[in-house]
């Protein structure tokens, strides 16, 4: 794994959330790394505790019933966990900054795109409203819109183009990491190569370092560094992008691999993984993929596998790899 | 040579709105043989969705043909079509808005049955609803639950269920599996590749998804703005696609491979409106190989050989 310079680093973080039907075990014991200008991609199924990593990190985490039972999220070498509500405004938006799945509802509908992005400015930048709006034209012309369509409102644009609107609001503070939702998820493939490809370069141009939430292999080959594999609240492979596709470990990344349909070669049938989701509320004993998992033992059951280093910088948790 | 369960001729389907008439199916034309799948991919607001209910006549359609086994569905009258619709079937993508909140398991599958008055007996019919659960594997002490208890992917199972209860030829799956997560969307893809080689069903199966099209289907139409721009067998498209949309389409799918360089092709812009579309290509604004002659004469699908159609004017020689 690289030896960039540390960004932002995550330890032992554990979130739940406390609900009437029991305890939520969202994250658990996550520790992850983002380096400086590195792409680290989460990936995991529906419950996996992907979201809930991202609003974690923005101390977004709604509380109640959410709470971060403990860990630690070091941010340039300072905690985030226990600063002040006005310490944190500081950094959101301006530092980190986060892109939502779905670019319908995360803009204001009664607010011109060029006000929504110049009220960022305004907020973080010691500039007056022609400067922050003659800014916001800018950002705008950077993810490919035209700087007069700043007066025109959300509706007036299409899905493409919206979300393009939310990525220049991230952007426009020229944050040092960019926490990206599913960013892709609600638009077409077409104008997913557009926006994939947009934010490619712009990672490129200002040196962002980002967080890709996803549940598609695809994107996480092409845009991702390195990538943690979650499922059920569990970080179960954390591995470089190429240790990733060339030699998956976990019996559950494998899974995913051989679920999903290779349009490169014909397959007979689908190898899906067996079973289900399980309940947040009620998780299995011991390693929580164990009764899904095909090649589950006796000690799977009863002991959760600690991440072991299988090669340099390429952890896995399972038993499978104990010695 | 196979014989055609469906056939679709000239088929349209517009639709009023305030700012003019919306050509949501503009002309449509493909078949179907028996115990295939047919694969209809395009993005949103292509009008596949559109096209999947006009065939069923559950819209209808404005102006073309549709035969099923030879005949054409679009003279049958009322009662006629009531029979009909035995043999056609559809799976909806939203297994959380498809299925009544208010009914059981066995209630939503027994369904049509009591309509369609199959069964004469309680008993028989309990019988079948509950072979019906079992070749879609849904556990037999689920009869009596209710759909917001199941996850997505067991409510897909059942959605499954009603549409085979009454036998059918046919079966319009509309996105089945894009509500569900990938290791469901693999249980549920590979349950209907088995219903099909089983009971002989021919399939439309739409999707936005080219890879889970690709896997299912043996012959592709890709729709764009309500036309197919191309019809043909999916090695052959996948290979080499003719029509510079589908070009874009595939070379557009992020392949969860690395070290596999492709180019890709960038299409400006967006989807154009639907509402009161002018004369020619409908793909001409976005097109890197557009001509005069495409924005001045609407291309019709052409017969490429080897059962390939393409709607282009300069197919074959891009």
């Amino acid at each position: 794994m690289s030896k960039k310079e540390k960004l932002l680093e995550i330890k032992d973080l554990t979130i739940h959330y406390v609900t009437d039907d029991g305890t939520v075990r969202a994250v658990e014991n996550m520790s992850l790394e983002i380096g400086k200008g590195e792409t680290l991609g989460l990936v995991g199924e529906t419950g996996a505790g992907k979201t809930t990593t991202a609003l974690g990190i923005m101390q977004l985490i709604p509380n109640p019933p959410g709470k971060i039972i403990s860990g630690e999220i070091i941010y340039e070498g300072e905690n985030l966990i226990g600063k002040s509500p006005a310490e944190l405004r500081k950094i959101r938006g301006n530092n980190i900054s986060m892109i939502f799945q779905d670019p319908m509802t995360s803009l204001n509908p009664v607010m011109t795109v060029g006000e929504q992005i110049a009220e960022v400015i305004k907020l973080h930048q010691k500039v007056n409203a022609t400067e922050a709006v003659l800014k916001a034209q800018e950002m705008l012309e950077t993810v490919g819109i035209p700087g007069e369509r700043h007066k025109e409102y959300p509706h007036q644009f299409s899905g493409g183009m919206r979300q393009r609107v939310v990525i220049a609001i991230a952007l426009a503070c020229n944050p040092n990491l960019l926490i990206a939702d599913e960013p892709t998820t609600a638009l077409d493939v077409t104008i997913q190569a557009q926006v994939l490809t947009l934010m490619k370069k712009l990672k490129e141009e200002f040196e962002t370092s980002m967080i890709m939430i996803t549940h598609d292999l695809g994107i996480v080959a092409e845009i991702c560094d390195k990538v943690a594999i979650m499922y059920a609240g569990n970080v179960v492979e954390y591995t470089d992008v190429e240790s990733l596709f060339t030699s998956p470990k976990h019996p559950y990344t494998i899974g995913l691999f051989n679920s999903i349909p290779n349009i490169e070669e014909d397959m007979e049938a689908l190898q899906p993984i067996k079973g289900l989701m399980p309940d947040p509320t009620d998780l299995p004993s011991g390693c929580p993929f164990h009764p899904r998992c095909p090649k589950a033992t006796a000690v799977c059951s009863e002991r959760q596998p600690a991440p072991i280093e299988v090669a340099e910088g390429h952890f896995v948790s399972c038993h499978l790899f104990e010695k | 040579m196979a014989k055609k369960l469906i056939e679709v001729k000239n088929l349209k389907k517009y639709f009023e709105t305030k700012r003019g008439l919306l050509h949501a199916v503009d002309g449509v034309n493909f078949y179907i043989n028996e115990g295939e799948t047919l694969g209809l991919v395009g993005e949103s607001g292509c009008g596949k969705s559109t096209t999947g209910r006009v065939v069923l006549r559950l819209l209808e359609a404005t102006d073309g043909e549709i035969f099923f086994e030879g005949k054409n569905i679009l003279d049958y009258s009322k009662q006629q079509m009531r029979e009909m619709r035995r043999q056609m079937q559809i799976v909806f993508q939203d297994p959380f808005a498809s299925l009544n909140p208010r009914m059981s398991v066995a209630q939503i599958i027994a369904e049509p049955l009591e309509i369609n008055k199959v069964y004469s007996s309680k008993a028989e019919m309990n019988k079948k609803v509950k072979e019906l659960m079992d070749t879609v594997g849904l556990a037999e002490r689920l009869v009596n639950v209710y759909p917001h208890e199941l996850d997505g992917g067991r409510r897909q199972r059942i959605g499954i269920a009603r549409a085979l209860a009454l036998n059918p030829k046919f079966i319009v799956q509309d996105e089945p599996v894009s509500a569900l997560d990938v290791s469901i969307q693999a249980q549920i893809l590979n349950l209907m590749d088995r219903l099909q080689k089983e009971l002989g069903l021919t399939y439309l199966f739409i999707s936005h998804d080219l890879s889970v099209v690709k896997h299912v289907s043996d012959r592709i139409a890709v729709m764009y703005l309500g036309k197919v721009v191309e019809l043909s067998d999916y090695k052959s498209m996948f290979k080499s696609p003719l029509h510079p949309y589908t070009q874009a389409l595939l070379s557009a799918i992020p392949v969860p491979e690395i070290g596999v360089k492709r180019e890709r092709i960038i299409l400006e812009g967006d989807v154009p409106s639907p509402i009161n579309p002018p004369e020619g290509c409908r793909f001409y604004g976005r097109c890197r190989h557009r001509q005069d002659i495409c924005k001045q004469q609407t291309p019709q699908l052409k017969d490429m050989g080897n059962e390939r159609y393409v709607a282009c004017h300069f197919a074959g020689n891009l």
